[in-house]
């Protein structure tokens, strides 16, 4: 028990807290870009151009069938070879922006596939351009579709993020291990707030997702 | 490239088998936990939902590294020795029973109700009219999702390369630290992952298309 309460000291909390912080940091950037590219990606795949969808479809079902860990290895170690190089924090961006990506066009995929088609010809017949049609009247009513997976494809990358304590990117789970690297006492405590952290926003945010759901259907 | 692979051929077959082996042991003892955990969550006893439900909830919010390492470090010095290899395994265990309990429960309940109902006025009882009855008729549904666990499960056994699981990402690790050409050894390793999961991933969309339509 004693162990608990020295391992919980002010110091120890706010480096944990400090690792939350980045750790949600590295998550919301890397989310923002991949809804940018997957949804780009998503459309390109949906809107089934000879050789370029089929393409598309193809690299995200290659990046989707890898495991995260080696494409942040990749970017981290295996880029600077051929010239590039990125620092921990925008290697970890990147990594999980190309996973999350692919992760992310084919949830825009279906919530597209699930706007019945006649939205798109009633769109058109009323003499909207293809493009308009997609901006105006498909992407709002997909997106409304998308929120609940796009929310736990989030939960699933604030969990990732904890695999780039491998390249040594401060967040949550590396701050714990600094922790419990400088007193073996600190390991079970540490564990168990690194659960608990995790936890509590995972689950708000399942949470938040669930009550937006709602919302929206009842809307 | 392929000097890479040629060179390293023994070293990253052993890294695939492990990575495979790891993979299957889980998925195994994940379908177990998963079903009991999913049995639990639906049972007609409140308390056992409750337990159900929190250990599936619990599991699901923390990253398998979490999991994995805590395993790793915490039961060698408290309990019994473990290797990496075991550690790994049984945190991908721990972790993807979790989401098989979602998949089987989701299957289960998608069994129409009379179908229970049924069963059970003609005699059965819950457990002969779950295994006879209900069961059957939810695995067809459960299949194609489980297949997608596995392949997750396939991409997520790379966590044994934390905990040094001789596993193809470990070796991959290892080759690139001796070779010097990260570049190479993470590109064949990338492609004996997608040896691995492409052909999985491909088979399970073909078995939706046609047991959704069928």
């Amino acid at each position: 028990m004693q162990s608990f309460i020295d391992a919980y000291s002010q110091v120890n909390l706010h480096y944990l807290l400090e690792g939350l912080w980045v750790t949600v940091e590295v998550s919301v950037t890397s989310i923002v870009f991949s809804f940018l590219i997957g949804t780009l990606l998503g459309i390109a795949r949906y809107v089934n151009v000879r050789f370029f969808s089929a393409f598309v479809g193809f690299i995200i079902d290659l990046i989707r069938n890898l495991p995260l860990l080696l494409i942040l290895f990749f970017t981290y170690f295996a880029l600077p070879r051929i010239g590039i190089r990125l620092g921990v924090i925008p290697a970890s961006i990147v990594a999980m922006s190309i996973f999350e990506s692919a992760m992310l066009a084919e949830i825009v995929r279906s919530g597209i596939n699930a706007v019945p088609t006649g939205q798109m010809e009633a769109a058109r017949s009323n003499g909207m351009s293809y493009v308009q049609a997609m901006l105006h009247i498909i992407l709002p009513q997909a997106f409304k579709a998308m929120i609940p997976p796009i929310v736990s494809q989030f939960i699933s990358l604030v969990k990732d993020t904890s695999l780039a304590t491998i390249i040594l990117l401060p967040e949550l789970t590396y701050h714990a291990q600094i922790i419990y690297g400088q007193d073996v006492n600190y390991t079970i405590p540490m564990f168990v707030a690194l659960a608990v952290l995790y936890f509590v926003v995972n689950y708000a945010l399942s949470l938040g997702a669930r009550l937006i759901n709602r919302r929206l259907n009842h809307a | 490239m392929l000097n890479i692979l040629t060179n390293n051929f023994g070293t990253l077959m052993s890294g695939l088998g492990y990575t495979l082996l790891s993979s299957l042991i889980a998925l195994v003892f994940s379908l177990i936990v998963g079903t009991v955990f999913a049995l639990m969550e639906i049972s007609p006893a409140k308390w056992v939902r409750v337990i159900g439900k929190t250990y599936v909830e619990v599991i699901r919010n923390i990253p398998l590294l979490v999991i994995t390492m805590g395993f790793y470090v915490i039961v060698p010095k408290y309990l019994l020795p473990v290797d990496g290899f075991t550690a790994g395994t049984i945190g991908l265990t721990i972790y993807t029973s979790a989401f098989i309990a979602e998949t089987v429960r989701a299957g289960i309940e998608s069994v129409a109700v009379g179908q229970m109902e049924g069963a059970r006025s003609v005699g059965l009882s819950y457990a002969q009219a779950m295994r006879q009855i209900v069961f059957p008729q939810a695995i067809k549904i459960v299949i194609p999702p489980l297949g997608n666990q596995f392949i997750n499960l396939v991409k997520n056994s790379s966590i044994l390369a934390f905990v040094a699981g001789f596993d193809l990402m470990y070796q991959g690790k290892i080759i690139a630290n001796a070779t010097f050409n990260t570049f190479d050894t993470y590109l064949v390793v990338g492609l004996l992952y997608l040896v691995l999961t492409m052909p999985m991933s491909y088979l399970m969309r073909h078995l939706e298309k046609k047991w959704v339509t069928a």
